[in-house]
């Protein structure tokens, strides 16, 4: 073997030293959270010095300070690096399993409501909205829900309530929402345009889109569900509790919860307030206090 | 190349591994020699083809005495414990050592990554982490291993003319000189090196 193989120290400044990155970290979310009132400084942190890396390497900035004193500076260049910060991948009736647990098991009960409130918590571009309102709409329960789909990102907003997904993907979705129990043929729900699918308008009649964020906001209506699938990891402990929290504080007597398919609230404070309805969809009921 | 001599410099805490065509031969191979008081904590990514829910850590329990199990996101890393990522979701792992879940896009084609596992685990065990780069048909690992070498940590790839699929290996040696090229069963030979001088610290 070789003497000593070549140290490959990174170049000062480059952005990729380790102490210097997390401390660098630290300032940018301080500073994006004093000016622009944007909270992730509770975010998980390996996945969110990826994205921000990944930042730095695409827009084009040689270190996490260049970065973060051009977004202090000007709310476009923040307005960019915010579309890094947030996640906005999602498909539609993704898990289908989950879907049909929901179908088979939650609505049941939900039926018995005469009005129902749903939270979609963290809902990005709306593909896990049109979702469920599909389903509702199979169900016959659209006509009485009203849906929340809330986002802290407002460009995933904005698209989520034009309802217009890449035909490309659509593929996927069909056979997702036919493993998912659905009952008509797919393209019933969206007109094809060029290379998009126009989802029907009426599927988001009932749905509100708003700004809202799990970090910073507190409880705004009561539900009978929430949705909130693949957000909280990438949330540290701290803000998970938050989040499960505010779940736990909007959900109404013996409401229901779904989280992602490998998320968990065992390691959470609020473990104990959930039951378990289907642990390996996810699918929670609040307790009775 | 001396084992012993590398594993000396070394003071491991925790073995990541990667693997991708062949890799379920190639890892059991590998760690179904271990002693069974092997108490340092391995973290694998082996890409899988398409699956919802990989059985992955039911068919390494069957054959090991380890305990086996696919990571939690917020679980705290053990000792004695072989963990797996789990299909469709990247694997990190946070600097207060516990685990993280991300499903953002596939990064070198692959989701779990092996490449976001060990950066994350470079970062998070600096120079007390081994990596070790095992059979494959992609190049996913190999940037992975690299930060692992630049934070001062153990690396070890199979000897390419030993694995099932040499692409892995090979795109990891051309990349970075990794501290070891071996045969599964030297690879062997060094966990347990680096398991009993971290018993003896």
């Amino acid at each position: 073997m070789p003497k000593k193989p070549d140290a490959q120290t990174p170049a000062p400044g480059s952005g990729t030293a380790d102490e210097h990155t997390e401390a660098d970290l630290y300032r940018l979310m301080q500073a994006i959270y004093s000016q622009y009132s944007y909270d992730f400084r509770d975010y998980a942190g390996a996945s969110q010095k990826r994205r921000v890396l990944k930042a730095l390497a695409q827009l084009g900035y040689p270190t996490i300070p260049a970065l973060q004193a051009a977004a202090e500076q000007d709310p476009a260049v923040f307005m960019q690096l915010l579309q890094y910060l947030t996640i906005p991948v999602s498909e539609m009736f993704r898990d289908p399993s989950f879907f049909l647990a929901l179908r088979q098991q939650v609505v049941p009960v939900l039926r018995t409501y005469p009005s129902l409130k749903i939270w979609i918590a963290g809902c990005s571009t709306g593909e896990e909205v049109y979702s469920l309102a599909i389903l509702l709409k199979e169900e016959g329960l659209l006509d009485r829900t009203l849906i929340y789909a809330t986002d802290i990102n407002p460009k995933s907003l904005a698209k989520a309530r034009q309802g217009i997904f890449s035909l490309a993907s659509i593929q996927g979705h069909t056979a997702n929402y036919q493993a998912a129990g659905g009952q008509q043929a797919f393209s019933d729900y969206y007109t094809a345009a060029y290379d998009a699918a126009i989802f029907d308008k009426s599927l988001r009649d009932n749905v509100t889109f708003a700004d809202h964020s799990l970090a910073t906001d507190s409880v705004f209506s009561e539900t009978q569900l929430v949705l909130c699938r693949n957000v909280l990891i990438y949330f540290n402990k701290k803000l998970q509790d938050r989040a499960l929290g505010l779940f736990h504080e909007s959900l109404s007597r013996r409401g229901f919860m779904g989280l992602g398919s490998k998320e968990s609230i065992d390691f959470s404070a609020h473990a104990a307030r959930f039951e378990p309805l289907d642990r390996p969809e996810r699918i929670f009921r609040k307790r009775e206090d | 190349m001396d084992i012993q001599q590398v594993a000396a410099r070394h003071a491991v805490e925790a073995v990541v591994i990667g693997a991708s065509a062949g890799g379920v031969h190639a890892l059991l191979a590998l760690l179904s020699g271990l002693p069974e008081h092997f108490s340092l904590p391995i973290i694998a990514v082996l890409h899988l083809p398409q699956e919802r829910d990989s059985r992955l850590a039911d068919v390494f329990q069957q054959r090991l005495t380890m305990t086996v199990r696919e990571a939690a996101d917020k679980e705290t890393i053990a000792p004695s414990t072989l963990y797996f990522a789990g299909s469709g979701y990247h694997l990190s792992i946070e600097t207060d050592r516990t685990f993280s879940l991300s499903c953002e896009e596939p990064v070198n084609y692959s989701r779990p990554s092996i490449d976001v596992l060990m950066e994350s685990a470079a970062d998070a065990y600096g120079a007390s982490l081994a990596g070790v780069l095992l059979t494959g048909a992609n190049f996913d690992g190999a940037a992975g291993l690299a930060r692992i070498k630049q934070r001062g940590g153990l690396t070890a790839v199979q000897d390419p003319a030993e694995a099932q699929v040499a692409t892995m290996p090979q795109a990891a040696i051309r990349k970075l000189r990794p501290n070891l090229i071996l045969t599964l069963e030297r690879i062997r030979q060094l966990l347990i090196q680096l398991d009993h001088n971290h018993a003896n610290t």
